[in-house]
C-alpha cells in the first residue's frame, strides 16, 4: 500500500459527471475525488463506464454535465493536448503506441511539450536544439531504466511482445513527467509473472516518483493489494467507494459482480 | 568498424562514425568532379533529379511522416515557380531573395489546405487537395499577370558581371540546395518535429493525449511540405527559363507521389531514391530506344506510348515486390553485408 501524503490535498475532483452517447447514458452523476499521492482504483463490470471516465478526464470525450477539476483548474472543454501538458498522463487499454517508431522515439515523443526549440532550431539542429534533445534523452533514459526497457531501447515497438508493449505504454506515459497517471487495465492478458512485475512498477511509480495513480483493472487481487481507495461503478453509476476491505464486503458490489441470490 | 558511444550527443549524431563520414567526403568530392566528366545532356538529367529530390523530400514529410495525403503538391511547385517568375521578371528581385520568398508564399498558401485538414481525413483530404491543384492551375491559365498558355520568361540568376547560365553552374547551384534540403529534412525527422509528425500518423488520439497539438503540427507539416515545393518550383523556373501552367498539372503531383511511394514512405533516403528513379526512367527509355534504333527502326515512333507503359509497369512491379520501396531493398542489402558471411 502506498505511503499517504500527510496533507492529503485534493488533486483530481470529478463532480456530478454525466455523459451519454445518443440514448445510452454511459455515466450518470459520478463524483470521484482523488487525493495527491494515492493509488485510486475504479472497478466495475464490462460497460460500466470506467474507460469513458478516463476519456472525459483526458479530454477525448466532452461530458455533457458536471465538472472535472485538476489542481483547481477546470478540465472540461480543454483540449486533450493542453490537459496532457498540465500533467495528466494516460496509458491506454488497447495499446496505442506509435507503431512506426522505436521504443526510444515513442518515449521521446511524449516529451515534445517539454522541449522549447522551434521549427527553425530543429531544421538547423542548432545548439539549443541539441542541448534540449540530449537533456530530454537523459530523462527518458531514467524512465527506460526504471521500467527495465534497456534491451529493447532501439527496437521498433511493433516487434515487441504484448506484455512488453504494455510496459512501453506505461513508460511513454511516465516520460511525460506527469503529476497524475491514468492507467487503463495494465495487466489484462498477461501471465502471472508479468502481472507481478507490473504491480511492482505501479507501486514504484507511486512511491518513488510520487505520482498519483488512478487505475482501472479487472484483476481483483491486484486492485485489492495496490489501492488506497476503490470506487465501484455499475451501469454508469457509482455504487460504492472506500478502502479495498470496505468495498469487497459491500453487498451492492457483491450483487453487481455475482448477481442476485435467488 | 567500432561503434561505441559514450554519451547521448554521439548517439544522436547524424553522421555516426568515421566510416559514414569518409563515405560522405567521397560523395561530396564525386559531386564536385562530376560536371567535368559528364556531357551537358547527362548533367541536365542530374539537375532535373536534384530539383525533384527537393520536392519529394517535402511531400514525404507530409504524406510519409505525417500521414496527410496531398494530391496538390504540383500546385505548390507552381506557386513557387510563378512567385519567382513574377518577382524576378516584373520587379527584378534577385534570386537570393526570390527563392526564400517563393517557399514562403507556398507555405502561406498551404494554410488553404492545411486548416481544413484539421477536419478532413483520408479520401476527403485527398479530394480537397486535388481541388486546390485544379484551382491553382485555373488561376495560372486565366490570370492576366501569369499570361496563361503563352507562359512567362524567367530572367537569369546573377547581376552585371556574373550570371549562372551554363549546365555546370546550375548543377552546383541545384545540388547545393538539394543537399541543404536533405540535411534539413534529416534534422526535422530526428527532432521533436519529426516525432510529432509520425505520432500523428500512427495514432492521432494517443499523440494528443501525449501533449502533441494536432492542429499545430498538421498545419506545420503542410507548410513545410509547401515550402519545399516552393523552393523546388523556384529552382525549376530559373532553370527552365520559361514557365507555362501545363508544367504543373496533376501529372506533376502524381509523379511526386510515385517518387515517395517507390522510394519509401517516411524515410529521407526514400525520397531521394524515388526522385532519382522517377526522373530517370523516361531518360533511360529514350536511351534504350536510341540504342535499339538500328535493329528496330519503328521503335522511336512508339516511344510516347512506351514511356507511359513502362512507367506504369515499374510502379506496379515495385509495389508488388517491394512494398517498402527502394529503401526496403537498400536495408536488406545492408543487413546482408553487415552479417556476411553469417546468415543471421
Amino acid at each position: 500500500m502506498a505511503v499517504m501524503n500527510q496533507d492529503k490535498s485534493l488533486q483530481l475532483e470529478i463532480k456530478d459527471l454525466s455523459m451519454s452517447f445518443g440514448g445510452i447514458k454511459a455515466i450518470r452523476n459520478v463524483s470521484i475525488s482523488v487525493q495527491a499521492g494515492e493509488i485510486y482504483s475504479i472497478i466495475g463490470p464490462n460497460g460500466a463506464g470506467k474507460t469513458t471516465i478516463f476519456n472525459c478526464i483526458s479530454g477525448i470525450y466532452k461530458a455533457q454535465q458536471g465538472s472535472i477539476r485538476f489542481e483547481d483548474r477546470e478540465l472540461l472543454g480543454v483540449k486533450p493536448d493542453r490537459i496532457a501538458q498540465m500533467g495528466v498522463a494516460r496509458a491506454f487499454q488497447n495499446i496505442a503506441l506509435f507503431k512506426g517508431m522505436t521504443v526510444l522515439d515513442n518515449l521521446m515523443s511524449a516529451r515534445v511539450h517539454l522541449m522549447k526549440y522551434g521549427l527553425l532550431g530543429a531544421a538547423l539542429y542548432l545548439g539549443a536544439c541539441q542541448r534540449e534533445e540530449v537533456q530530454n534523452r537523459d530523462a527518458v533514459e531514467d524512465v527506460i531504466e526504471f521500467l527495465d526497457l534497456q534491451s529493447v531501447r532501439k527496437s521498433p515497438v511493433s516487434s515487441l511482445s504484448y506484455g512488453l508493449q504494455k510496459r512501453v505504454e506505461l513508460a511513454r506515459a511516465l516520460a511525460m513527467k506527469p503529476k497524475i497517471l491514468l492507467v487503463d487495465e495494465p495487466v489484462s492478458g498477461m501471465n502471472l509473472e508479468e502481472r507481478e512485475d507490473m504491480a511492482r512498477y505501479i507501486i514504484d511509480i507511486n512511491e518513488e516518483m510520487e505520482i498519483t495513480v488512478v487505475l482501472i483493472e479487472h484483476d481483483m487481487g491486484l486492485v485489492m493489494d495496490l489501492s488506497d481507495r476503490v470506487t465501484v461503478l455499475n451501469f454508469g453509476t457509482k455504487i460504492a467507494e472506500g478502502t479495498p476491505g470496505e468495498v469487497s464486503s459491500n453487498p451492492e458490489v457483491v450483487k453487481a459482480y455475482l448477481g442476485d441470490e435467488q | 568498424m567500432a561503434n561505441f558511444k559514450v554519451n547521448y550527443r554521439e548517439d544522436t549524431a547524424l553522421f555516426q562514425n568515421l566510416w559514414v563520414k569518409s563515405w560522405l567526403v567521397i560523395f561530396i568530392v564525386t559531386m564536385l568532379v562530376l560536371p567535368f566528366l559528364l556531357s551537358r545532356y547527362q548533367l541536365s538529367i542530374l539537375d532535373e533529379m536534384g530539383i525533384a529530390v527537393i520536392g519529394a523530400l517535402g511531400l514525404n514529410l507530409l504524406i510519409g511522416y505525417t500521414g496527410q495525403i496531398s494530391l496538390g503538391h504540383g500546385a505548390f511547385v507552381a506557386i513557387g515557380a510563378y512567385t519567382s517568375g513574377l518577382l524576378a521578371g516584373t520587379l527584378g528581385v534577385p534570386f537570393i531573395i526570390s527563392l526564400p520568398l517563393s517557399g514562403m508564399t507556398a507555405a502561406l498558401l498551404s494554410l488553404i489546405v492545411g486548416v481544413p485538414s484539421l477536419r478532413l481525413k483520408g479520401l476527403y483530404l485527398a479530394l480537397g487537395t486535388l481541388a486546390f491543384g485544379f484551382i491553382i492551375e485555373y488561376i495560372l491559365f486565366h490570370w492576366d499577370l501569369t499570361r496563361g498558355d503563352t507562359g512567362m520568361a524567367v530572367p537569369k540568376i546573377g547581376t552585371e558581371g556574373f550570371f549562372i547560365e551554363t549546365e555546370r553552374q546550375f548543377f552546383y547551384l541545384i545540388m547545393f540546395f538539394a543537399a541543404v534540403a536533405t540535411l534539413v529534412a534529416k534534422n526535422l525527422a530526428r527532432t521533436k518535429i519529426g516525432r510529432s509528425f509520425v505520432a500523428i500518423r500512427d495514432r492521432d488520439i494517443a499523440a494528443e493525449a501525449m501533449g502533441i497539438s494536432l492542429s499545430k503540427y498538421k498545419i506545420m507539416a503542410f507548410a513545410v511540405a509547401a515550402f519545399y515545393a516552393g523552393v523546388a518550383g523556384s529552382l525549376m523556373a530559373y532553370y527552365q527559363k520559361w514557365i507555362v501552367p501545363g508544367n504543373f498539372d496533376i501529372t506533376l503531383s502524381i509523379a511526386y507521389i510515385a517518387m515517395i511511394v517507390l522510394g519509401g514512405m517516411g524515410t529521407v533516403l526514400g525520397s531521394i531514391l524515388g526522385a532519382i528513379l522517377i526522373t530517370g526512367i523516361p531518360h533511360a527509355i529514350v536511351y534504350l530506344t536510341d540504342a535499339l534504333r538500328g535493329t528496330y527502326p519503328n521503335l522511336s515512333n512508339l516511344i510516347v506510348d512506351l514511356k507511359l507503359g513502362i512507367f506504369g509497369l515499374v510502379i506496379v512491379l515495385t509495389l508488388l515486390l517491394e512494398p517498402q520501396g527502394l529503401v526496403g531493398i537498400y536495408r536488406r542489402i545492408k543487413v546482408y553485408w553487415k552479417t556476411w558471411p553469417f546468415k543471421y
